[in-house]
């Protein structure tokens, strides 16, 4: 604990203790709960927890219970909520009590988690290859035929690595006599596994002295031999792994990005991806590279348009084919999404005693496929406690929106009816009731339901299930599944050892140390960040021309009017309406760089992402309300101070490698071809009163041209410092020279001595204006070199970024 | 038995320079043993392609599969086979009546390529439609046989459909081209397939070739100026599966060649592909076949 949150403690008065609810804490009837035995007395497992929550002011469990919350909102924990049309970014809801399970009780999950991998492995191998839980009557054949997460293509295709699946999550809870089930398979592409180790940071800041002393089970090992399993399968003489993310609009990219950094892979799109000569190919600024490990994040029939489905536009093209001729690991192999299936569940308690040999260790939701007439007649027994929902559905219990009907809600006719009708396209689940676990709600420690989402891996070392999870709390005391879909919380996991345990990180213990060189940068990363770049300067460029505008609207009068005239024909020019507080046009070349950045946010720091919202924001906030001249110009000079915060955080902090190129380059040509554009403008001969001082204001300029020209302001004073002068870090002698710097160190600006075709316009560019004089460079020559800069953002886009 | 020559080309003209594209062909004709045989078959790009291969899909059907390096103005694919096509034996109908057809198929235990479960639901461009459902219903009678549901349907149809090439286009839904009264093959196939679905026979989109030239004396077939397209419908175990060509009111005989059968034309067209293009591009596709011995 901080020093400030101690003395504050003392204020408070230490060491009396505080109830928090417990003594009023009781199991709900029927449902075991974490934190109490069915006999009310508290599990021994618990006690340093609960006595560092009861040893707590209010005011320092408020600070704890903020720390956790800080740190995601730090580092910009989000998840998309999609609902009316719209999609919007939440915070991270976390409970901030987490989940407690000794270890040895976890121990005994284990192996039924093992055994249930290797049967769906089992399962998915004859799905996709012979068929013969079919032939044999295993399996009904309308479950796989009619199946859409069945995906022809892939039948017959074996896995290069040897396995279908690699990486699974399994959706469990405790039935009413405390045993664990099944509620659902995630083998499609799990999400959740990210999430659990920022609730793990989350909640150790919060209870670091009882983390620190509780002999808790870390996660990074887990994630370590998962890289390394996914490293292994790598060719070893070229071969890449990246994570394969659906794009920015997911419900879960926050954690495809996050869990791309952490794990050091990179993160790309379907269009980063060719085929070319049986290969997976990512297009980067240095050409193509191979890549045969993908880690894939979005549903297996949108991975390929040519042979899965037409209407995707976030596929590849040719990646099934690459698959086909081996080439390529796919983690989990596509198709896996048809393990899902709710139907499924009637079967696998049959399927592993005839594919493993053995019962289930854990069991599933009891589940029947009402296409036949003796399930259909126990699901009229039952009718009092089942849920009848779409046979070929693979929601969670709790995720089914509306999908769903209880039996009891139907009379017995009208359900024998719709069996009838529809037997073969439903299936009857017992209606699930969760165990709860202790949330703290307004201070109070109270029981609330609970599933947990466990995760496995495939590694060198075969399965390893993670020791820990993410734990689903409900809003409400309502125990049955289906009350979660109403909302909820998050909660980390911990397994807790008797004996200490052992330290663990991402690096590799053994071998010397070498510095990893950053992957090859993605051509549309490199893209995004160039034009992150010049909508981040535009937008700075637009604020100062937004500002002077205002400036002189306040203290102007009518001899200003002309040049008032001549900005607004300017401001114009990029959609901007100088007349107006905070014209909309500026909104949205701010929107403009938010969007570009979230494109790329695994590239630069939490802080900047923070910053670039933060200040869009404020502008949104303050463009209805601010009036034009004097007050537009104060709230104008407060975006432009948090702009340059966002600009120091990331110029500061980003690694000097291409992308961090790009994003330069964006800038030294967005702010070269806005200073060639004002000084055309406005050191004209032909320029209103007050233009050269103006051009000398947007130039940020003031205190320099004072010191190096004694007299006041003429064209070749402002041309010389704005245009000519190497020292002034905004004229365009300068930015042009920083620019070509750029361009030169970009891979492929020259072969065998011979200059690319960027690099000679680039050449061409600087002799122009390291020779010109303030007498030489007319109007016309700025208007040239506008048009040259312009010329060379093409080349540009032409050599990197298509 | 008949013996085909048939030449096919597939043709691409872009104004601009295309970008990188990757194109997927089914035109080759299909080898079916006891039905169709091809005793040669060579395909050539022009210009020549950086790669290119070939694979069988799920439903056997094989599948020419090429890369298209940058900067094509025009690309043609040339296909020319010697095809044998053996007649079908007209046997006696054994069909069951339709409505012991569900008993059937629930006893198949199989989910192989001709297994009939494939195609007993509604698929991404054949949804169900009620207007189709009712018409379909309409030509059945209590306790008729599915071989003679289809040929009933397949009249009914062709009755009430004009053949027009300008009516619909590729994407035409089977319900609008039903509402609309006209269409082509493969609007007249997609039709049907949803019509035998609704009434639970399970039904298959065909995709091949019609002679082009009649044998002396017998009208020209219509729709042989493309490749064509017809109906495949699983008539019970006994029987297994018929092929009725509802365009020419007639069960698919030594005139048709066959390519391949899916749910419906996206599992079968003649053409998928993905091309980065800049300009416009036009295409044309010409078909010729002769029979050229008995």
């Amino acid at each position: 604990m901080d020093s400030t949150a101690g003395a504050q403690g003392a204020a408070d008065g230490p060491g009396k203790p505080r109830d928090r609810g417990l003594s009023a804490y009781r199991a709900l009837p029927g449902v075991p709960d974490e934190l109490v035995t069915p006999e009310g007395r508290l599990r021994p497992l618990w006690d340093p927890l609960i006595a560092h929550l009861q040893g707590l002011s209010d005011d320092a469990l408020t600070r704890a219970t903020g720390r956790a919350d800080q740190y995601l909102r730090d580092s910009g924990v989000f998840y998309r909520q999609y609902g009316s049309g719209q999609s919007v970014e939440r915070p991270w809801p976390l409970s901030h009590v987490p989940v407690l399970i000794d270890e040895a009780d976890w121990a005994e999950l284990t192996p039924a988690l093992i055994q249930r991998a290797d049967l769906l492995e089992a399962v998915m191998a004859d799905l996709y290859g012979e068929n013969r839980l079919v032939a044999e009557g295993h399996l009904p054949p309308s479950l796989v035929a009619g199946n859409p997460e069945w995906l022809r293509p892939l039948v017959g295709v074996r896995p290069a690595s040897g396995h279908f699946l690699h990486f699974l999550a399994f959706e469990i809870g405790r039935g009413p006599d405390g045993r664990w089930w099944v509620l659902a398979d995630r083998t499609q592409a799990p999400s959740g596994a990210g999430y659990a180790l920022e609730n793990r940071v989350a909640t150790s800041r919060a209870y670091a002295e009882v983390f620190d002393g509780l002999n808790v089970h870390r996660l990074a090992g887990f994630f370590r031999d998962f890289r390394d399993g996914l490293l292994g399968l790598r060719d070893p003489r070229d071969g890449r792994v990246a994570i394969l993310t659906p794009g920015p609009l997911n419900e879960t990219y926050f954690e495809q990005a996050w869990i791309a950094r952490y794990l050091g892979v990179s993160l790309v799109q379907g269009e980063d991806l060719t085929v070319s000569d049986g290969r997976l190919m990512v297009r980067t600024i240095s050409g193509l590279r191979p890549l045969d490990v993908l880690w894939r994040r979005l549903d297996g029939s949108y991975a390929d348009p040519l042979e899965l489905n037409p209407a995707s536009r976030i596929g590849t093209p040719g990646l099934v084919s690459v698959l086909r001729q081996g080439g390529l690991t796919m983690v989990n192999s596509l198709g896996s999404g048809v393990l899902e299936t709710r139907a499924l569940m009637a079967f696998l308690p049959n399927l592993a005693r005839h594919l493993t040999g053995a019962a289930l260790a854990m069991p599933n939701i009891a589940t029947w496929w009402c296409g036949g007439a003796a399930e259909r007649a126990q699901v009229m027994a039952a009718q009092d406690r089942l849920v009848l929902s779409p046979a070929l559905g693979t929601g969670l219990p709790f995720d089914r929106q509306g999908e769903s009907t209880a039996t009891a809600t139907l009379t017995p006719a009208a359900l024998a009816a719709r069996l009838a009708a529809d037997g073969a396209d439903l299936v009857a689940q017992e209606a699930v009731t969760l165990s709860t676990t202790p949330a703290l709600i307004d201070g109070q420690i109270v029981p609330r339901p609970m599933s947990l989402r466990v995760f496995l891996a495939r590694t060198p070392g075969g399965w390893q299930v993670m020791q820990g999870g993410f734990a689903r709390i409900g809003a409400s005391e309502d125990p049955t599944a289906l009350a979660m879909q109403r909302g909820g919380s998050a909660a980390d996991v911990w397994i807790v050892s008797k004996d200490e345990v052992p330290a663990v990180s991402m690096v590799a213990a053994s071998g010397p140390y070498r510095r990893a060189t950053p992957g090859a940068l993605p051509a549309r990363a490199a893209d995004n960040l160039f034009w992150l770049g010049r909508y981040v300067e535009r937008t700075e460029g637009l604020i100062r021309l937004l500002r002077a505008r205002h400036i002189r609207l306040a203290e102007g009068g009518r001899a200003a009017l002309p040049l008032q005239k001549q900005m607004d024909a300017l401001l114009a020019s990029y959609d901007v309406d100088g007349a107006v507080g905070l014209s909309p046009g500026l909104l949205d070349t701010l929107g403009a760089a938010v969007a570009t950045a979230g494109q790329v946010r695994d590239r630069f720091s939490p802080d900047g992402w923070s910053a670039l919202n933060d200040l869009d924001k404020s502008a949104r906030r303050l463009a209805g309300k601010v009036a034009p001249g004097d007050d537009a110009a104060r709230a104008l000079s407060a975006l432009l101070r948090k702009l340059a915060g966002f600009s120091g955080l990331v110029h500061e902090n980003m690694y000097r490698f291409f992308g961090w190129r790009f994003l330069s380059i964006g800038r030294q040509l967005e702010r070269g071809s806005a200073m060639s554009g004002v000084l055309a403008a406005f050191a004209d001969a032909k320029a209103p009163a007050g233009s050269l001082d103006l051009c000398i204001e947007l130039g940020d300029s003031v205190l320099t041209h004072r010191r190096r020209f004694s007299v006041g302001s003429s064209r070749e004073t402002v041309i010389d410092l704005l245009a000519l002068d190497p020292m002034n870090p905004r004229s365009l002698r300068h930015l042009i020279d920083a620019l070509s710097e750029q361009v030169q160190a970009l891979p492929g600006a020259a072969t065998h001595g011979q200059l690319s075709d960027l690099g000679r316009a680039m050449l061409r560019t600087q002799v122009e204006i390291a020779t010109a004089t303030p007498e030489s460079l007319t109007t016309q020559g700025l208007q040239d070199l506008r048009g040259a800069l312009a010329g060379i953002s093409d080349l540009l886009t032409e050599a990197y970024l298509r | 038995m008949t013996l085909y020559a048939l030449r096919q080309t597939i043709r691409y003209t872009f104004n601009r320079p295309s970008g990188a594209g990757r194109q997927l062909f089914r035109v080759l004709p299909a080898d079916l043993p006891g039905r169709q045989t091809v005793r040669e078959a060579r395909y050539a790009f022009a210009p020549d392609m950086a790669e290119h291969g070939a694979f069988t899909d799920f439903f056997g059907t094989r599948v020419i599969e090429a890369a298209m390096s940058p900067g094509l103005t025009r690309l043609d694919l040339t296909l020319e086979a010697v095809v044998e096509r053996l007649a079908d034996s007209e046997g006696p109908d054994l069909s069951p009546p339709l409505e012991r057809l569900g008993a059937a198929l629930a006893a198949q235990r199989d989910v192989g390529p001709r297994a009939p479960h494939h195609f007993t639901r509604a698929s991404r461009r054949i949804a169900a439609a009620p207007a189709i459902a009712a018409f379909a219903r309409a030509q059945t009678a209590p306790g008729q046989t599915v071989r003679s549901c289809v040929q009933a349907l397949g009249q009914a149809l062709h009755a009430r459909m004009v053949f027009d090439a300008k009516a619909t286009q590729v994407d035409t839904a089977p319900e609008a081209a039903f509402a609309l009264g006209r269409g082509v093959c493969q609007d007249f196939a997609q039709i049907m397939v949803g019509g035998l679905r609704s009434l639970g026979v399970p039904a298959a989109y065909v995709a091949g070739y019609l002679r082009t030239l009649p044998p002396p004396g017998k009208p020209r077939l219509v729709g042989a100026d493309a490749m064509h397209a017809w109906v495949r419908a699983w008539a019970g175990e006994e029987m297994g599966w018929v092929d009725y060509d509802p365009t020419n009111a007639c069960f698919a005989g030594t005139d048709h060649i066959d390519v391949g059968f899916g749910r419906d034309y996206d599992d079968v067209a003649p053409v998928t592909g993905w091309l980065r293009l800049d300009g416009q591009q036009s295409g044309s596709h010409s078909v010729d076949i002769q029979s050229i011995g008995p």
